[in-house]
């Protein structure tokens, strides 16, 4: 007993070294697999805070670059409306449905929540934001965030009233998205050498792709809404040993200078995650 | 002004330097990503004893991964530079008896060849250990390489200017003063 307690002593630093290490790489490794680490809540909640500080003064330099891109999206929804469409076949009339809107909300799927971001670390290989929006505003876990042009990230984490963002550009990020011309789908992912590029695969060589072409998210990805721009076709690379493509897209949001997003739930998910589930189960 | 009030405002500095200012900069390259805080860890007064040198490390690691959302990394890597330093401060101080003659680590207390030495090892220590914990979960051997270096190399220019611009001047302490 006694040899312990000098053993101890002596080797006292390298045993509270190695006792440190372990303690931070805990942090680490259950960070990276669940998202969740110790006192996160309440540090996010005070690193918010001095984020949203700096914010008001960064908030300025990229207002310009904010209002465009709201006008743009703007411009979009104008188009979509139905003063916008008039048919040149006047034998057929357009009825508006007489049903109001309210009545719609039980069947509404997607809720949108708008948030400002207050912090972005857009520099490494898992890229954050964070959002002036938290627990308290109903913000929840795998909830999509989607900026004025196009999808932005997925939430990993909240606090109270601040919540993290883990951007479309991190190693473990990854979203189910369609090619807006033919519809095949694909899966995309950040494979960390340039911020404004991502990469797609499972593209088939049969399919026809040029430069430009657009990129929305799928039906299939659950979290996301469908038809949101993801981004456009940069480049077509074509891997011989495979009959797929590799395509190389342009974000459509330019993640360094995005001000505000939408953060959407999908009200129905926690039905389909169950039925998903069961079904799970019962196959295996 | 005494050593715990300084060395707090240090602290604070580091970290929104760190924080708002280095990455902030919209990255060069992937493989370059400039760190500074570190040299708070290397500034630390002679007369700190091991286990309060990696407890505060491990608090300075922490809360910059707090910000920058990676809990532990950075921490780790500050831990394991805490525990090699007075190793390192014992085979390059020049003199017997400079760690009670000095405060804290400098050209002035060193010497210039030996606090360089003791930069570039610490350096590549972290970046390493950094880099390393990175590597595990993605990245070749390459990157691996490619990604200490470069880093390595733009924090030491950032740490020269930092010992240009801040003069840190150690005065040689006897018994009477």
């Amino acid at each position: 007993m006694r040899n312990i307690f000098l053993f101890i002593r002596r080797y006292f630093n390298f045993l509270f070294f190695l006792a440190l290490q372990a303690l931070a790489l805990s942090f680490l490794f259950r960070y990276n697999k669940f998202h969740e680490a110790a006192f996160l809540g309440v540090a996010s909640e005070i690193t918010g805070r001095v984020n949203d500080r700096y914010n008001t003064v960064e908030y300025y330099f990229k207002l310009k670059k904010a209002n465009e891109n709201l006008v743009k999206e703007n411009v979009a929804l104008r188009e979509m409306l139905r003063s916008n469409y008039q048919s040149a076949d006047t034998s057929r009339q357009i009825v508006v449905d007489s049903i109001r809107v309210d009545s719609l909300r039980p069947f509404q799927k997607y809720v949108y929540l708008d948030a400002r971001v207050v912090g972005s670390f857009v520099s490494t290989q898992t890229n954050y934001l964070t959002l002036h929006r938290g627990a308290d505003q109903g913000v929840k876990e795998d909830m999509a965030v989607i900026g004025p042009m196009g999808i932005v990230g997925r939430v990993v984490n909240k606090s109270s009233n601040y919540a993290t963002v883990m951007t479309m550009i991190s190693r473990q990020f990854k979203v189910d998205g369609k090619l807006k011309n033919s519809g095949e789908r694909g899966s995309i992912s950040w494979d960390g050498v340039n911020p404004r590029f991502v990469q797609m695969r499972n593209i088939p060589k049969s399919v026809k792709v040029v430069k430009g072409d657009s990129v929305l998210t799928s039906e299939l990805s659950s979290i996301f809404p469908p038809n949101i721009l993801i981004g456009t076709v940069d480049t077509v690379l074509s891997d011989p040993s495979t009959n797929f493509f590799h395509l190389r897209l342009k974000t459509a949001t330019n993640f360094s200078t995005v001000q505000y997003v939408y953060v959407v739930q999908n009200k129905q998910l926690e039905e389909q995650q169950t039925l998903e589930k069961a079904t799970k189960n019962t196959n295996e | 002004m005494s050593n715990l009030v300084r060395n707090t405002i240090r602290f604070i500095l580091f970290i929104l330097v760190q924080v708002y200012i280095l990455h902030k900069i919209p990255p060069l390259h992937r493989f370059i990503v400039p760190y500074l805080y570190f040299l708070y860890i290397l500034w630390l007064p002679f007369s700190m004893s091991r286990g309060w040198l990696m407890v505060v490390s491990f608090f300075f690691g922490l809360s910059l991964d707090y910000f920058l959302v990676t809990p532990g990394l950075h921490a780790a890597a500050c831990v394991l530079i805490a525990y090699v330093r007075p190793f390192l401060v014992n085979l390059l101080i020049r003199q017997e008896g400079a760690e009670q003659s000095y405060g804290a680590p400098s050209i002035n207390s060193m010497g210039w060849a030996p606090y360089f030495i003791f930069v570039l090892v610490l350096t590549l220590l972290h970046h390493g250990y950094l880099v390393f914990l990175e590597w595990m979960q993605f990245g070749n051997f390459w990157y691996f390489l490619g990604k200490v270096a470069a880093s390595s190399a733009i924090s030491l220019f950032l740490v020269l200017i930092t010992e240009l611009l801040f003069n840190r001047k150690e005065k040689y302490r006897t018994n009477a003063a």
